[in-house]
């Protein structure tokens, strides 16, 4: 989707306001909720899915709000999405109903184990040759995505050269609808500020951004 | 962009002293609600919320990656394997895990400084420098860094020759990336430990250099 989170490239926000406190948490809330969101990933699914939640924010809101705030709305679209919350259970901080679990909560040391070895993302058993070589010139497509994506707009129908292959990646547009894992090849591809920009620009800057297969021509 | 487009921007509402007090109270009694909720329903272990909490104020923070710099500043084989796959080069060092799962480590050298963003959303590498500080998962920087990065460095105090090539990598897939700064002059005679304390997240993130004082 063309959501507001997609911000790269944006002008007009300001100073970067760097926070002089150091503190990892600013709010016992916000440390809640991280442990919330990460505790309950077993039942919430995949990383993409909690990303796009985020993204459906109203954008208004999404502006208005801060990182964790953000959080809190994946956390409650989800578990909504899933069955596992109602808006009246939310209202009234009463359980009303509950739904049967596939399997008990992470305890304290399985949860400590999936931080410590992560959850990769590559699939060693998809053997998709890429289909661009390092060195080749690729275009990133301008295509509509109305689902997930991380398709940036700011690369879309722009030329760039592949830098490096990562093997094949579980495909987050699929992945995010439980439309499966559709592991895909994925490149880091070289964009240069004035291809990205425009013309006038003259800066010796440019972009590394990951891409998929399905997203270049 | 020029230095005068940014002064008239409302305030980030990330920070905290913007959030007013009510507005962080009603947060917290929102966030309670969803909790007993959760936990009524079994969907969250109460030892898994502190378990988590812990592992990431006390455990898994910027020191882990300063280690891995630091190494590949005294051990140019270890700094080769480290360009060559990050991942393994950092897990020899006991690092690694959720979103550290694809590592790869940039260079900064006198001709190129790199510097990282996630334009889409905040994705940051954990195991070696814990959760992304407030700034970089503000608009502000993830909007203005892929299309003005000097800018942005001007503003961390970091100024580079027109020369020097600027790389911005953008965090889009679960590639993580970590900035490798140049070690400063004069710091020859340091030690590996002596040199983990200069080396600090912001130059790993690829905003500031690496200062000896």
């Amino acid at each position: 989707m063309n959501g507001i989170h997609d911000l790269g490239g944006l002008t007009g926000f300001g100073p970067i306001a760097q926070d002089e406190d150091e503190a990892v948490f600013h709010a016992d809330w916000e440390r809640r909720t991280f442990a919330l969101n990460m505790a309950s990933l077993a039942f919430m699914g995949p990383v993409d899915r909690a990303r796009h939640a985020i993204e459906r924010m109203n954008p208004v809101e999404y502006l208005a709000t801060s990182y964790y705030e953000h959080w809190i709305a994946a956390l409650v679209t989800m578990a909504k999405d899933l069955g596992y919350l109602t808006d009246e259970e939310l209202e009234t901080g009463r359980v009303a109903a509950t739904k049967p679990l596939p399997h008990p909560a992470p305890t304290a040391e399985m949860t400590e184990g999936l931080i410590r070895h992560g959850m990769p993302a590559n699939r060693a058993d998809a053997q998709t040759k890429p289909a661009f070589d390092i060195g080749a010139r690729v275009r990133a497509r301008n295509v509509e995505i109305t689902g997930h994506t991380r398709l940036a707009r700011y690369v879309r129908g722009k030329v760039g050269v592949v830098t490096a292959h990562h093997g094949c990646h579980v495909f987050p547009d699929t992945y995010a609808h439980d439309q499966g894992e559709h592991p895909q090849p994925l490149y880091t591809v070289r964009f240069e500020a004035r291809e990205l920009w425009g013309e006038n620009v003259t800066r010796r800057d440019c972009v590394y951004i990951d891409l998929w297969e399905s997203y270049l021509e | 962009m020029s230095e005068h487009d940014h002064h008239d921007a409302p305030p980030s509402p990330y920070l905290r002293n913007v959030r007013s007090a009510e507005h962080d109270e009603a947060l917290a009694a929102k966030v309670q609600k969803i909790e007993a909720l959760l936990t009524a329903k079994g969907l969250v272990n109460k030892a898994a919320l502190d378990r988590l909490v812990d592992l990431y104020e006390n455990d898994l923070g910027p020191l882990n990656g300063a280690k891995v710099v630091a190494r590949a500043w005294v051990d140019p084989q270890y700094k080769q394997r480290l360009l060559n796959n990050a991942t393994a080069a950092i897990a020899e060092l006991g690092f690694g895990g959720l979103q550290g799962e694809h590592m790869v480590v940039v260079e900064n050298t006198p001709q190129v400084h790199n510097v990282v963003v996630c334009t889409l959303c905040s994705c940051y590498p954990w195991p070696v420098l814990g959760l992304p500080p407030t700034w970089y998962k503000d608009a502000a920087y993830r909007s203005r860094v892929v299309v003005d990065p000097r800018s942005v460095l001007t503003e961390f105090g970091t100024t580079l020759d027109e020369n020097v090539e600027v790389r911005v990598w953008d965090s889009s897939a679960e590639v993580r990336y970590l900035v490798l700064p140049e070690r400063p002059e004069g710091t020859r005679g340091l030690s590996e430990e002596q040199l983990v304390k200069l080396i600090d997240r912001d130059a790993m993130i690829g905003v500031k250099k690496v200062q000896t004082s």
